[in-house]
């Protein structure tokens, strides 16, 4: 039995309109369906771009968001379905740490008083002084001066006040911390300290992490199992060391070939699998595999159907229709995946001269001197290739509408598209304050 | 003769009633045409003021800038600033870090573009419409003439850098110098604008000046790169030897603190102890000894010099490099 066990958690956040009457007028998809486990004594690492979900789903273990649908397991108990009286209570066994270190601190609280708030909250220590006791205990455990008690926030460097965030999770003893991002706004030599004293924390106590990050190489050091996602679910989720010798999804095959590694040596040689593309928007997600509008490999049925996280042998789950057949080279790429698609670029030297020496010539002359198209016929160059590639004309379509989604186009379903963003932004910092 | 040469530029902000704070303190390095050189190093280490200084961005008032930087036979820094005003747009440009934040929020894409094609290439109406157009379409941005109707907010974070890059080439500068042009992107992103900036440097022989703090981004795009810390530069050498033989400590400390994707699990990190709050001027001694596992008393002793104790071409301010073991004992 695992400690933490997540079964189809869907967070959607409705988009409302209008001035009197607040209309749902749709939804942001921001969790779409995850399940995973974390094993006691171990860390899950969740990846992902910006976007995909990753912190509503931490949010959404903790209740900090509301949970539309699904299962949040902790120890035998459905938090999901607790009253908020009793999950105040299972909130001491599962604590957070977030991304901001200067921002999920009370500037106005000396660090005392930050540490042992929560302590009083749940009824640790009989009065202070032995709050004070256990907190220079922890103190020292992070790494901190025990004078820091009677400091602010302010007085301290990006990882001491990291550092205190840690102190905070640990006074009430969790069993579980969630860390958002917990590396991610500190230099990289102070990183490394950090990302240490958490593995130090959890051999010497025995704590069990969910690690959500968007560094892949930092969630591949402290992570037992990794979990990728994109868009709302996950894509991929295996055994560290798996995943980083054979990554399976299409997705993680690209942002592995997309990390940069500090060494030329291995920059030079290696291949880069180049998304086109951005991420759609999770207000309007494609449908079928929600993958498939920057998918190299991608077919039709993957325009149709989703994909479910299947075991393909040793605790490697993939949601990919067609992952072996990708593995053993067998299927055709769809899409390019180099720089060409990127940038047209034959283009350039001629319209330099076109430009010069006689200003508006008509578009009409262009194609005979040069073999790419510009001005106006050139708008659509980039995506006419990939468009191209694919056999048959329904794939072709999906393409092209899943291209106006990746854009965050505005044309059809415009005012919900845009709507959204700020929406739950809004709620978002409506929350953390 | 190099394209670019910046001999001990510094940089002190000056407040009444304050402390007079050093960002730069005593900067050199050299950029040749078609070359990418970085910049690199951690927050405070005056990277991004470096680049200011060289873009007469820096305010007037406050700010004292010592040292030259020779750009194509003309010192920018004590240029008269109408003249800079000519040179930066059309010879040289700049790629901000946040592209949110360096468009203009009011005015659609396709105005911000144009502009600059008006002051400095004199293209009106139409003709300037259609190099926009052009512009955005050799930078990947699909759609380019819908794209030149919008404003910054319709478009991605990835978009918004690609019109940034745009506006940076449009009048083929000679250097560019790109400020964290990656940091706010996503990987699969990164990867893309990365691809594209190699790309255009490739193809125009335009210099380029990277500064980040990315080691990874370094070891990927940059033929020389130069390790800053606290205003000076501890480290430079070519990317190859750079990453290959880390010299100075706070470099090696740096690589050996990176987690890194392809390395082996369950191999602890090396961090550099303290924070770069812990220094001591550098018209002291080291900067970095503070915080360096190797500081002896000499280094407490001025400003080392920088010295070649690997290879030539391969500089280091260090008074104890980290060298092979042989060596060191023979020093020792």
């Amino acid at each position: 039995m695992s400690l933490l066990e997540l079964d189809g958690v869907k967070v959607h956040f409705p988009v409302k309109k209008g001035i009197l009457f607040d209309r749902t007028v749709g939804h942001v998809y921001a969790v779409d369906g995850v399940s995973l486990k974390v094993e006691a004594g171990q860390t899950y690492g969740l990846v992902g771009e910006s976007g995909c979900g990753k912190t509503t789903l931490g949010r959404g273990v903790l209740r900090l968001v509301d949970i539309t649908d699904g299962e949040v397991v902790f120890d035998g108990t459905d938090l999901a379905k607790l009253p908020e009286e009793e999950m105040r209570r299972y909130r001491r066994r599962l604590q957070m740490v977030f991304q901001d270190p200067l921002g999920s601190l009370n500037p106005r609280q000396n660090i005392e008083s930050i540490l042992s708030e929560g302590m009083a909250a749940h009824g640790i220590g009989k009065d202070q002084d032995e709050r004070r006791e256990k907190i220079k205990e922890i103190l020292a455990k992070v790494g901190l001066p025990t004078n820091a008690l009677s400091r602010y926030p302010h007085e301290f460097s990006g990882g001491q006040r990291q550092r205190i965030g840690i102190a905070r999770a640990l006074v009430l003893e969790p069993d579980v911390i969630i860390c958002d991002e917990p590396v991610s706004a500190l230099d990289v030599s102070v990183q490394a300290q950090v990302i240490n004293l958490l593995e130090e924390l959890q051999e010497s106590l025995g704590l069990t992490y969910l690690v959500i990050a968007h560094d892949l190489a930092v969630v591949r050091h402290i992570s037992d199992v990794i979990g990728v996602m994109y868009l709302g679910s996950l894509v991929e989720e295996a055994p560290s060391d798996a995943l980083y010798a054979g990554p399976k999804h299409p997705y993680t095959k690209a942002l592995m070939s997309a990390v940069p590694v500090p060494d030329p040596e291995v920059e030079d040689r290696r291949e880069r699998i180049l998304l086109q593309g951005d991420l759609p928007s999770p207000a309007n997600p494609p449908a079928g595999c929600r993958f498939h509008t920057r998918c190299p490999w991608a077919q039709d049925k993957c325009a149709v159907e989703r994909p479910v996280l299947t075991d393909v042998g040793d605790g490697h789950k993939v949601a990919c229709h067609f992952a072996a057949e990708i593995e053993a080279g067998e299927l055709e790429l769809t899409r390019p995946t180099g720089i060409e698609a990127v940038v047209s670029t034959e283009a350039v030297a001629s319209q330099e001269a076109e430009v010069e020496d006689a200003a508006p010539e008509p578009a009409s002359k262009v194609p005979a001197q040069a073999p790419a198209p510009k001005g106006e016929d050139a708008e659509h160059e980039a995506p006419a290739d990939e468009d191209g590639a694919p056999a048959t004309d329904g794939d072709a379509a999906a393409a092209e509408s899943a291209d106006a989604d990746a854009d965050g186009d505005p044309s059809e379903s415009g005012a919900d598209a845009d709507a959204p963003e700020p929406d739950a932004s809004a709620k978002k910092a409506g929350r953390t304050a | 003769m190099a394209l670019l040469s910046v001999e001990e530029l510094s940089v002190t902000f000056t407040a009444k009633g304050r402390k007079d704070a050093t960002a730069v303190d005593g900067v050199s390095f050299d950029v040749d045409q078609g070359q990418v050189v970085g910049l690199v190093g951690e927050s405070g280490c005056g990277k991004s003021v470096t680049s200011l200084a060289l873009m007469g961005l820096l305010p007037n008032k406050g700010v004292k800038i010592g040292g030259r930087a020779v750009f194509d036979g003309q010192d920018l820094l004590s240029m008269s600033p109408r003249k800079l005003r000519d040179m930066r747009g059309s010879k040289l440009a700049m790629i901000f870090q946040d592209p949110l934040s360096s468009l203009n929020p009011v005015v659609p894409i396709g105005v911000q573009v144009t502009e600059i094609l008006e002051r400095h290439r004199g293209l009106k109406g139409e003709a300037a419409r259609k190099e926009a157009a052009h512009l955005l379409d050799r930078v990947g941005i699909p759609d380019p003439s819908r794209r030149l109707k919008e404003y910054p907010h319709q478009l991605s974070g990835g978009m918004r850098q690609r019109a940034l890059i745009a506006m940076a080439v449009a009048c083929a500068p000679r250097l560019l110098i790109a400020d964290e042009p990656t940091t706010a992107l996503d990987v699969t992103i990164q990867a893309q604008i990365l691809e594209l900036l190699k790309e255009l440097v490739d193809q125009e022989g335009t210099a380029l000046l990277m500064i980040t703090h990315d080691l990874g981004v370094v070891a990927g795009i940059c033929d020389q790169v130069n390790v800053l810390y606290a205003g000076r530069a501890v480290e430079s050498a070519g990317r190859r030897e750079l990453f290959a033989h880390p010299t100075h400590p706070y470099a090696h400390g740096l690589l050996g603190s990176i987690p890194r994707l392809d390395a082996p699990r369950g191999e602890p990190l090396s961090p550099i102890r303290g924070s770069i709050n812990d220094r001591i001027a550098w018209a002291d001694g080291c900067a970095f000894a503070p915080r360096c596992d190797r500081y002896t008393m000499e280094c407490l002793t001025g400003t080392p010099e920088l010295t070649e104790p690997r290879a030539a071409g391969h500089q280091v301010r260090c008074v104890n490099p980290v060298l092979p073991k042989s060596k060191a004992e023979v020093s020792a």
